[in-house]
This record gives structure tokens, sequence and C-alpha cells, in this order.
């Protein structure tokens, strides 16, 4: 594992599932998820309410029992949570830090319980903030909360980093910070990011690697390149829409009286010829995906 | 990349706990001595007026005569008397301990939980058996030492105030001070420390498997379940006579269940008669932590179980820790 994987290219994943279920009464929240990550990627794990993204990703941390196969790192998350914990790390939801707790009683505590932590590190990135060690959790603003979790976190020598719903309730200023440091200060070639979000315009310049996720099962697997090769939108001209239905696109929709089209796997020179061709956004592309979800 | 050092990672879930209880395991104990001491000044004060106003001269020859006609069998009388004193002075700091281990055990594996704050302590690789672990340590060991340190600053400090009393009335404070009693009511203090340990394990491992297990109402769960079942029982034993020991039930399982974490609970009531003659005092007084005393009660059945269920509702705890991620509240 020590590898560098990055270098080979195609070592071992860093998350494989194989058949992974879990059910909740009658509801299937994962219903046979197969699905590998390799390592030095950043996945966006996306899909609407209740479509089994938390479920996934407690399964892979070993919070919850599941069904199937599953190896993280190697390791099966039920049986080797504490060992997975020192490669894994994750923020599940922003503000889950004890309230009671004091900062510099948090950075004693995971410097005295986690081998890769560094506390120069974790230090240097509290000292851009405003947290004081003295304060207590609870004396903080949720923005605080944040740059706290994020400073515990990030300074972990960890193989792989879940982060479920990171920014939610977050304003702008933060969260333009959350994903700054998250890629200058943290990610590199031999870290994996997993994260899920509602928010989804802001990650999608940082993802390698989307998932759309509907229903417990994976309707999208793909890099963003692939994403970019076989997904496209045409912004079509009214004489042109007929020809473009022709087409079965995945959904239209209206902008300053024009048709814009979205298309899965016609080719892009065949497109062109019906007006200007762009790369669809994940937003429009996974509200095309999910369409009559909620219905 | 450090090893992991697996000792030494407890010792920082044995501080986490402290940190988060700082109140209830340091400040409650110390709090409730000085309450004692500000009574004992109290005490010295009214008796003091109620003496001046009745016009009794506590001054010479009264304490003057009974320190000079005290001889060796009374002195030992005087010293088990002020032992019998700084005992019970003591006694209420242990019922303080008993609430504070009662709330403590009740929120342990249950208030993270409900704050989502779990989820950070398990994202870090520490095991749910060593997490229950250090919360077992802290009941049994961590909160009972402070109140013992907190007893025994107050005989201190009793003794310091008492000594300062008689000073003022002429009288030799050093006949209050028995060093080698001193000492030995310390030092059992201490030593019981590990007993009531585990005479409370039936209470630690019910109150931290109802934190552990409950998806809400962990306080509803630990007094409710027990008492209901007893009532069931005794309604049932007074309706049709069936031989269900229905007091059996509430002393050894209710009682066990939900009262075993305050301290010396495990006295015999029929050790305590002989404390009704005075004479008898000293011999009482060692009788009641002597090593007969404590064989027996290290080989009673009611202990051993106890220590057996307390251990098996542990292990319970930790297996719905694992469980249970979050509260469902």
């Amino acid at each position: 594992m020590t590898v560098d994987n990055a270098a080979t290219g195609n070592t071992a994943p860093i998350v494989r599932a194989r058949g992974l279920s879990k059910r909740y009464g009658t509801t299937m929240a994962l219903d046979h998820v197969d699905l590998q990550i390799a390592p030095g990627r950043i996945v966006g794990l996306i899909g609407p309410n209740g479509a089994g993204k938390t479920t996934a990703l407690k399964a892979i941390l070993g919070l919850t029992e599941f069904d199937g196969e599953l190896s993280v790192l190697g390791l099966d998350p039920r049986t080797h949570r504490t060992e997975l914990m020192q490669q894994v790390c994750f923020i599940a939801d922003v503000a889950v830090l004890p309230r009671w707790l004091r900062v510099g009683e948090a950075v004693d505590f995971v410097a005295g319980v986690h081998p890769r932590f560094s506390r120069e590190k974790c230090m240097g990135l509290l000292a851009r903030t405003k947290v004081q060690p003295t304060q207590r959790v609870r004396e903080l603003s949720k923005g605080m909360i944040v740059q706290l979790h994020l400073a515990l976190v990030m300074v972990i020598d960890a193989k792989l980093l879940v982060l479920d719903e990171p920014t939610l309730g977050l304003d702008i200023l933060y969260r333009k910070e959350f994903y700054e440091t998250l890629l200058n200060d943290y990610f590199d070639h031999e870290k994996t990011i997993l994260v899920t979000t509602h928010q989804v315009e802001e990650i999608e310049r940082i993802l390698t690697d989307l998932i759309f996720i509907r229903d417990g099962r994976i309707v999208l697997d793909a890099s963003m390149d692939a994403v970019g090769e076989r997904y496209a939108e045409v912004m079509v001209a009214p004489d042109k829409t007929d020809a473009a239905r022709a087409l079965k696109p995945l959904s239209e929709r209206q902008v300053f009286g024009k048709s814009i089209f979205l298309f899965d796997g016609i080719d892009h020179a065949r497109l062109a010829a019906l007006g200007d061709l762009h790369k669809p956004s994940v937003a429009d592309l996974f509200v095309a995906t999910m369409k009559g979800t909620y219905a | 990349m450090s090893p992991v050092m697996p000792t030494n990672k407890f010792a920082w879930l044995l501080k986490r706990e402290f940190w988060e209880y700082r109140g209830a395991f340091l400040w409650t104990p110390v709090i409730t001595g000085m309450v004692m001491l500000a009574l004992v000044v109290f005490g010295l004060v009214v008796a003091e007026h109620t003496a001046s106003r009745a016009g009794v001269n506590l001054n010479g020859i009264n304490f003057n005569e009974i320190s000079a006609h005290l001889n060796e069998g009374n002195a030992a009388k005087l010293h088990a008397g002020l032992t019998i004193g700084m005992l019970s002075l003591g006694f209420p700091i242990g019922v303080a301990l008993f609430f504070v281990l009662f709330i403590y055990g009740i929120g342990a594996l249950y208030n993270d939980r409900a704050d989502r704050s779990v989820l950070f302590w398990k994202s870090l690789p520490i095991s749910d058996t060593e997490t229950v672990l250090a919360k077992v340590v802290a009941m049994a060991v961590i909160a009972p030492a402070l109140a013992v340190a907190a007893m025994i600053a107050l005989h201190l400090g009793f003794l310091v105030l008492t000594s300062l009393w008689v000073l003022a009335h002429g009288i030799n404070p050093m006949l209050l001070w028995a060093p080698g009693n001193l000492l030995a009511l310390w030092a059992k203090l201490i030593l019981l420390i590990p007993i009531n340990a585990l005479w409370a394990m039936p209470s630690i491992g019910w109150l931290l498997l109802c934190s552990s297990f409950a998806r809400s109402k962990p306080f509803l769960w630990a007094v409710a379940l027990p008492v209901v079942t007893g009532v069931l029982i005794s309604m049932v034993h007074l309706m049709n006579s069936l031989s269900l020991p229905s007091g059996w039930f509430w002393r050894n399982v209710v009682g066990r269940l939900l009262f075993s974490i305050i301290p010396g609970t495990w006295v015999d009531a029929a050790d305590l008669r002989s404390f009704d003659h005075e004479d008898r005092l000293p011999e009482a007084l060692n009788s009641l932590l002597s090593v007969d005393t404590l064989g027996h009660l290290l080989s009673s059945p009611n202990f051993l179980i106890g220590v057996a269920a307390g251990a098996a509702m542990i292990a319970a705890a930790i297996y719905f820790r694992r469980k249970r991620t979050e509260s469902y509240a």
C-alpha cells in the first residue's frame, strides 16, 4: 500500500464495492452497488436526498452494517474499523465537534490518539484563523468550527478523506476557503477524496470523477474527462429543434427563446451541425439524470 | 510515523472524560466538602453562643478535667468517635458521588449520539471497546478517587478547625490527633476504592448499557425498566401469593442495578448494630473494614454475581456502541 500509486497508475483501488446493499425496513438504501475508487482521485458522490449517499459513506467508514463485499484500503470496514481510521479521515457534516471541548484540548487529544497527526501543521492552519486555543467549541461560530475541524483533520496524513456535506450551512466565504484549503494544503496524488454535497456547482471544478446515485443504485460513474466526451449541450435555433429532438436528447430547456438540448453519447460532429456545443455543467447533467425522482 | 501506544492512548481517553466532566468529578466533591466545613464552623459558633448565653463556662475546668482523666481506653473511644464523626462528615460527598456517577453513566454513551459529536470521536482510530472501558474507569476509579481525596481534605480541615476551637478553650489540641488512626482511616478509604468499584459493577454496567442502547430517554430506560418490573413482581406476589420473591428482587436486582454506585452500600446492616454500644466502638470500627469482613464480602455470591453481571452489561454496552452511531431522538 506504500507503493507510489500515481506512478504505477493502476494500483489497488482505495475503495472496492461489489453487490453492496443495505436495507432499512422495506426500502433499499443501497441496491447491489458496484464501485471502484482509484487512488489520487477526487470523487463527487452526488444524488438527491435519500438516494443512499450517506449510507454508502457510512458503510465505507464502518459505521453501519451492510450486505455484499466492501473493502477500503484492503480492509473490511466492519471488522477493521480502528485500523482503517488510521488511514481514513472523515468530516461527517459540519458542527459535529463536541460543544464542551476546548480548542487546545481538541488538538492535544487528536495528537495523543492519532499517530499520523501533525501538531505543527495544525497550529499553522489555526494561526490563519481567529480560533483561540482557550475557546470552547460552543463559543465559536459555525464557520470557525469548520475551520477548526478542517485544521484537525487535514493535517492527518491519511490515504482517504471522506467529506459528507462538508459545507452545509456555511456562507460563501467559508465555502470558498474550504475548497481552496482542501486543494492547496491537503490534496496530492497519493490522497483520495470522496465528497458528497448538494452544492454541485462549487465542487465541479475540483472533481476528477463523478458518481451519480439514485434510489440506491449507481446511475453514472465516470471520470470528468469521460463525462465531457459523452455528454454535450447544444444551443439549437428554432428551425432545427425537430432535428435535435429526433436524436433523443436527455433533456430540453428554453433560454432566451432558444432551446438547449442535452445529449448522451451522440457524436459531437453531428451535434455541431445543430448549433453551439458546450460541455454541460454537472448541475444540468444531474437535473437531467434525476428527472422524476420526486414524482 | 510513531508507533501507537495503547496505554498512552487510553490515558488520553481518560483525560477527555475528565475534561468533559471536570465540574462533576472534581468540583462537586470539593464544594460539598467546603459546605460541610462551613457547617462545622457554624456548629462551633452556635455551640459557643449557646454556651455563653446559658452561662456555661467552657473555659478551663471541665475540659481540663476531662483531658486529665483521659486514659488510654477513653482516648481510644474519643478517637473512634472522631473517626466516625469524620466518616459521617464525608458521607454527603459519597451521596454527591452517587448523583455524579448516575448522571454521568446515563449520558456517557448517549449525549454524543444526541448531539452527533459521536461522528467526530468515531473518525479517530479508537475502538469502541477502548471508549467504553475509559468510561468504566472514569466511573469506577477517577470519580471515586477524587471523592476520597476531597474526603481526606475535609477530615484535615475538620481536625484543624476543631483543634483551633479546643485551643481557644485552653486544651491541648494534640489530644484530637491520632496519626495512626488517621492514616489507617485514609488507607482504608483508598483501599476501599477498588472494593467499591467492583461492588458498583452492576450499576456501572447497567447505566452504561442503557446509555449505549437507548435511542432516546436513557434515564427512563435505566430507572423505569427495573422499577416497573419490580412493581409487577410485587403485584403478582400480592395477588396470588405465588412465591415470587419480590423483596429479593427489589434488594438484589433493582437495588444493585441503581444504587451500588453509592460507596459502602455493601456494608451489611447487621455489622452496623455493634455501633450502638459506645464501649465497643473502636473494635466495631476495626471489624467493619477488617480482612475477615472483606474476605466474607469478596467471596459472597451477591458480590461475585454482581461483578459478572456488570462485566456482561459492559460487554453489551460495547456491542451497542458499535451498532448505534446516531441517536434517533
